[in-house]
């Protein structure tokens, strides 16, 4: 199974009956792929809707129909479209149950950087800084590492995206919570042990008896 | 409201002119209008609009005969164009959250002087802003947002101006057609008064001062 699989398929079961979940640009959009059969949930788009479903098949496209990166998308049965200020009021007012963001660095306090690196890449926030201030729970879907550096870090030295810490991070070696606001390894993926994830994490992590391994 | 063609309402916008634009990547974007900024070479604007869009795309074709000097919006990332004359300081932009971008906005429509929201505390979106304390919770004074013109699309307008939106176009433009001294909207649809019913009206067409005609 390959990295961006495991991430995707470990977070779709963070979802929960009823759940109003965001999903981000990325890995995180791929988490809709693994929802288990008949599991009810609502996907929001911040570009104003909730519903949104399955790319459309070729010619079955709208262009009045697209996802928050302008693509097109379909809309489920029950669907409801809305204009920005509801969209933002619904994420910022602790509608969304649960969003599912990309992440540059997450710290060991679970502080999240995601949105620029000053000098190289400065898009613009978007919705991030929105998302993890106001969503009832924040999930953190990224590689553990990139070329080899850790992207868990002791304290990010990127601009934050919100001083609000995240509940959970799921990266292609492990799930990690912060109780106590403490960044705590839950789980390993399969194959991987407690000490390969220890040996490429920068941020120092409490390790409990009992870590698991994910089950995919 | 008055009907007007789409050079003589790109006409009444002067060059150097804050113009809000409706849309998100392009989408519900009145895209007519903006041909016709760029056909008539309308100069040293001031754009606040959500994304710069794509190159060729809704306002991502401003940036290309560099008509912008100063954006407000949330994200140019996927415009080369803008992120290249912003790194290169030939525009200046203000990149502010998504939330805060359109509270903003609602506020300039709605007689606000702003809002408070929680949205950027702790982050840089905080520098220079005055930061209040309401119940133990720390928000930020976010000040409001107008503009001389907003450009608007709508899905349906009636011939008394009420407007309907379709799917994912309706965005910011409700949002922004109370927000501009000057209001100039485009639509999918010019249809007689009564096909839209009153309880399916999104922008009251009192809002609306010019609706620029099809064909």
């Amino acid at each position: 199974m390959d990295a961006q699989t495991i991430i995707a398929r470990r977070v779709a079961q963070e979802l929960r009956p009823g759940n109003l979940v965001n999903l981000g640009i990325g890995i995180p959009t791929l988490v809709a792929n693994y929802v288990p059969e008949g599991l009810p949930v609502f996907f929001q788009s911040e570009n104003g809707l909730i519903g949104t479903g399955p790319i459309p098949e070729q010619g079955m496209a709208h262009p009045l129909l697209t996802d928050a990166g302008g693509k097109p998308i379909s809309a489920l049965p029950g669907a409801a479209t809305f204009d920005s200020a509801m969209s933002f009021g619904l994420i910022r007012g602790g509608h969304v149950d649960i969003t599912v963001l990309g992440g540059l660095q997450v710290d060991a306090e679970g502080h999240l950087a995601n949105w620029m690196i000053p000098g190289k890449m400065v898009p613009g926030m978007g919705g991030a800084m929105d998302l993890v201030s106001g969503a009832k729970r924040v999930i953190v879907a990224m590689q553990h590492a990139a070329k080899g550096k850790s992207k868990i870090v002791a304290r990010c030295n990127l601009p934050l995206t919100s001083a609000r810490p995240v509940d959970l991070v799921v990266t292609d070696m492990a799930v990690i919570a912060f109780p106590g606001g403490k960044a705590t390894l839950m789980e390993t993926a399969p194959g991987v042990s407690v000490a390969d994830v220890l040996a490429v994490t920068e941020a120092e992590l409490a390790v409990p008896d009992n870590v698991r391994e994910m089950t995919l | 409201m008055k009907p007007v063609s789409t050079e003589e309402a790109v006409a009444m916008i002067p060059d150097g002119a804050t113009i809000m634009v409706g849309g998100f990547m392009g989408v519900g974007t009145p895209e007519r209008l903006l041909d016709e900024l760029v056909r008539q070479k309308k100069s040293g604007l001031s754009l606040i609009s959500n994304d710069a869009a794509t190159p060729g795309k809704g306002v991502g074709k401003l940036f290309e005969g560099a008509q912008v000097s100063r954006m407000i919006g949330t994200h140019i990332g996927l415009n080369p164009k803008a992120q290249q004359q912003m790194l290169g300081k030939q525009i200046t932009v203000d990149l502010i959250p998504q939330g805060t971008f359109v509270e903003r906005i609602r506020a300039g429509g709605c007689g606000l002087g702003g809002v408070l929201t929680p949205t950027g505390v702790g982050t840089l979106v905080e520098d220079g802003k005055q930061k209040i304390e309401i119940n133990g919770k720390a928000y930020l004074v976010e000040t409001a947002l107008r503009a001389d013109f907003a450009l608007v699309h709508a899905f349906l307008a009636d011939y008394s101006g009420n407007l309907t939106y379709a799917l994912t176009a309706r965005n910011f433009n409700p949002v922004m057609a109370m927000a501009a001294d000057t209001v100039i909207v485009t639509a999918e649809h010019i249809v007689p008064v009564g096909v839209i019913a009153p309880d399916h009206v999104i922008t009251p067409g009192p809002l609306v001062d010019y609706l620029v005609a099809n064909g």
